[in-house]
């Protein structure tokens, strides 16, 4: 079934490419195939292929069950509130929460956790800043 | 003798202090990142790449470091594949059948020492065809026209996807969504915009390196995340006494027969577009219990099941980079990955590489044999140190993995965008492993996307629009029909090989060596 549901958002994805490609703008400049026509093939190539997906599917894979699937949600989130903190907060301490957070959905306790987040940002501010002189991003701190 | 000239002036060039210390840095770093279970050559090239960008290195001291790394990593997937029965990257898996049981009979260091020596003498050899074939392939490729590298891509794209997934589909659907991916930016060739939809973040494309670490380093953090507390991770009991590190003389002798043909193997598989250092170590590992037949225990422990797969893997690795450098085609995952490497550092792989910077060239195969070397040394006594690493539990490892993908990003490009951008490879990394999606297609496709529609470009404007130029000379011909074959043989042979897939899948991560 996964497979199917896939196979069919292949075809949809191909026929928006179809659709995106109709909105290039030609150029004065021209050769004889022009921007469009390679575009056009792949987006057959991957519409062919989710037609195949969708009638011989594969084996169903093992997917995560709804706790898995939650903690897997919250790790993009925290990625996400990562990506976004970086430039505000600084590398320490944005670092240091994110990677707790990771230690902790790992398999770390509480305590390696915070003692875990800690070390692998102060780690890689010194290995990187210092001593390979690499601009990490800096917060209103410096660091 | 062109060739050893050649060579010298590249050991000239590499055989400063800098750059032996850089490559005693890469082998150290390759060695701790191939034995670190969830981290391969691929995943480990790739989130260096965009710091070793930012340090601003010059292009042949960075890639000396880099390939140290891509050499060591092939060494380090032993070490965790003998000691803990987790192959540490996927051309490790067949070490485990023999590597194990031996270290669990009390012949680690026997094991770790045999497999150390037989990778060294796999490497080796490989360099050597390295020096003597990559030349003879570029003076072929220079007869090459537009028609002809765009019938090669197209075989590239055939036999990578076919060879090494269970399902040519998916390989197509992975080809085409990188493909996809590549058009996106500012046309090179009329100079109009496609797939941007007016976002200005997307006119200069999407940046190769941002697509290779999220979907190689951050989904595999996404993957630890998922399967932690499942049983397969917990149930082997580490061996943590090495024993003697130096094999008995006896025991090198009875492998010297194993470590040739895995040589030979592995450096053929390396060579063939699409099979890279995974097929490798199959091949030799299934051929030599064929050979030695019912004299032989494998599976129980027998050196030479430890001897013929790891010289096989490391004379692919070797092999790969034959036509990575000559034709600007990878052959594998990882030569992939250091054709990003290559091309951030602007340098374009490919027949005029060999003109046009010799230097670089022999520069890197002088540094492969230094990096050979010194890997020998440091593997073989101090394996114990390695083995140590292997206690770092993965709660720590892994987030420092995800936040060095982080900051070499931002490092490189300075956005908030681009670090969403990754984030979403990740997550989509992430599904296609779920789904058996290979990801090497799609790496290979941004990479060589422009490439391949600008020769194809090229060569219908020198026809005029005739299409009958694509298959106009015998080498297009032919170079076409392999493409089909690739693509299509592996659908009716796929029974043969059906043994390694069942192996393959147990460990499943998507990034074939």
């Amino acid at each position: 079934m996964s497979d199917r549901i896939f196979g069919a958002a292949t075809i949809v994805l191909s026929l928006l490419m179809v659709w995106a490609t109709g909105l290039i703008e030609e150029s004065f400049i021209q050769d004889p195939l022009g921007p469009k026509a390679f575009p056009l093939v792949i987006a057959g190539v991957m519409g062919i292929s989710g037609l195949v997906m969708i009638f011989k599917p594969d084996a169903e894979p093992h997917w995560p069950g709804a706790v898995k699937l939650a903690e897997l949600v919250a790790t993009v989130g925290v990625f996400i509130a990562y990506a976004q903190t970086l430039p505000i907060a600084g590398f320490v301490l944005s670092t240091a929460v994110a990677s707790a957070f990771l230690v902790w959905r790992l398999g770390g306790t509480t305590r390696q956790s915070l003692i875990g987040g800690v070390v692998i940002s102060v780690g890689i501010y010194a290995l990187f800043q210092h001593v390979l002189g690499l601009n990490l991003a800096k917060g209103p701190w410096g660091f | 003798m062109d060739s050893l000239n050649a060579l010298a002036n590249g050991f000239a060039i590499a055989l400063t202090w800098q750059n032996l210390m850089l490559a005693l840095i890469g082998c150290l770093l390759g060695t701790l990142i191939g034995a670190l279970p969830g981290l391969g050559p691929s995943n480990g090239v790739a989130i260096l790449i965009p710091v070793v960008f930012s340090l601003g290195l010059p292009a042949t001291p960075a890639l000396i470091l880099l390939t140290s790394v891509y050499y060591g990593a092939m060494y380090g997937g032993r070490i965790s594949s003998i000691l803990l029965n987790i192959p540490g990257d996927e051309p490790a898996l067949m070490t485990t059948l023999d590597g194990y049981p031996m270290a669990r009979a009390g012949q680690a260091g026997e094991a770790l020492a045999i497999s150390g020596i037989s990778s060294f003498v796999g490497a080796f050899f490989a360099t050597w065809g390295l020096v003597f074939l990559a030349p003879q392939l570029v003076d072929l490729a220079l007869l090459f026209g537009p028609a002809e590298y765009f019938a090669m891509f197209t075989l590239a794209f055939a036999t990578l996807g076919g060879v090494t997934s269970a399902n040519q589909a998916k390989a197509a659907f992975a080809a085409a969504i990188g493909l996809a991916l590549a058009f996106v930016g500012v046309d090179g060739q009329t100079g109009v915009p496609r797939f941007s939809f007016g976002n200005v973040h997307f006119y200069d494309g999407i940046d190769f390196l941002i697509a290779i670490v999220g979907m190689f380093a951050l989904s595999e953090v996404l993957v630890f995340i998922e399967e932690r507390g499942n049983a397969n991770s917990t149930s082997t009991q580490p061996v943590t006494s090495i024993g003697r590190a130096i094999p008995p003389w006896s025991m090198i002798k009875q492998t010297s027969g194993s470590m040739t043909r895995g040589t030979i193997l592995g450096f053929i598989a390396g060579v063939l577009p699409g099979a890279g250092a995974s097929l490798g170590s199959f091949l030799a590992y299934t051929v030599e219990k064929k050979v030695v037949g019912k004299k032989g225990f494998f599976g129980k422990g027998d050196p030479r099941g430890v001897a013929a797969p790891e010289a096989g893997n490391n004379a692919a690795a070797g092999g790969a980079l034959i036509p990575m450098l000559a034709l600007g085609v990878p052959g594998s995952g990882t030569t992939a990955v250091l054709l990003a490497m290559l091309l951030s550092l602007n340098i374009t792989p490919g027949p005029l590489l060999f003109t046009n910077n010799p230097d670089v060239v022999w520069g890197l195969i002088a540094a492969l044999f230094i990096a050979n070397v010194m890997l020998l040394l440091l593997n073989v006594p101090m394996v114990g140190v390695f083995a140590r690493v292997l206690r770092i539990p993965s709660y720590y490892l892994m987030p420092a993995v995800a936040m060095i993908s982080f900051i070499g990003i931002y490092a490189l490009t300075n956005s908030t965008f681009d670090l969403m951008l990754m984030i979403g490879f990740g997550v989509f990394g992430w599904l296609m492993r779920k789904l058996n999606i290979p990801m090497v297609p799609v790496i290979l496709g941004i990479l060589l996307g422009e490439l391949m529609e600008k020769n194809l470009r090229r060569a219908l404007t020198i026809s005029d629009g005739d299409l009958s130029i694509l298959y106009g000379s015998p080498l297009a011909v032919t170079f076409l029909g392999m493409a089909v074959a690739g693509f299509v043989l592996p659908i009716f042979i796929a029974k043969f090989v059906t043994p390694k897939r069942a192996v393959a899948e147990s460990h499943n991560d998507g990034t074939s060596d």
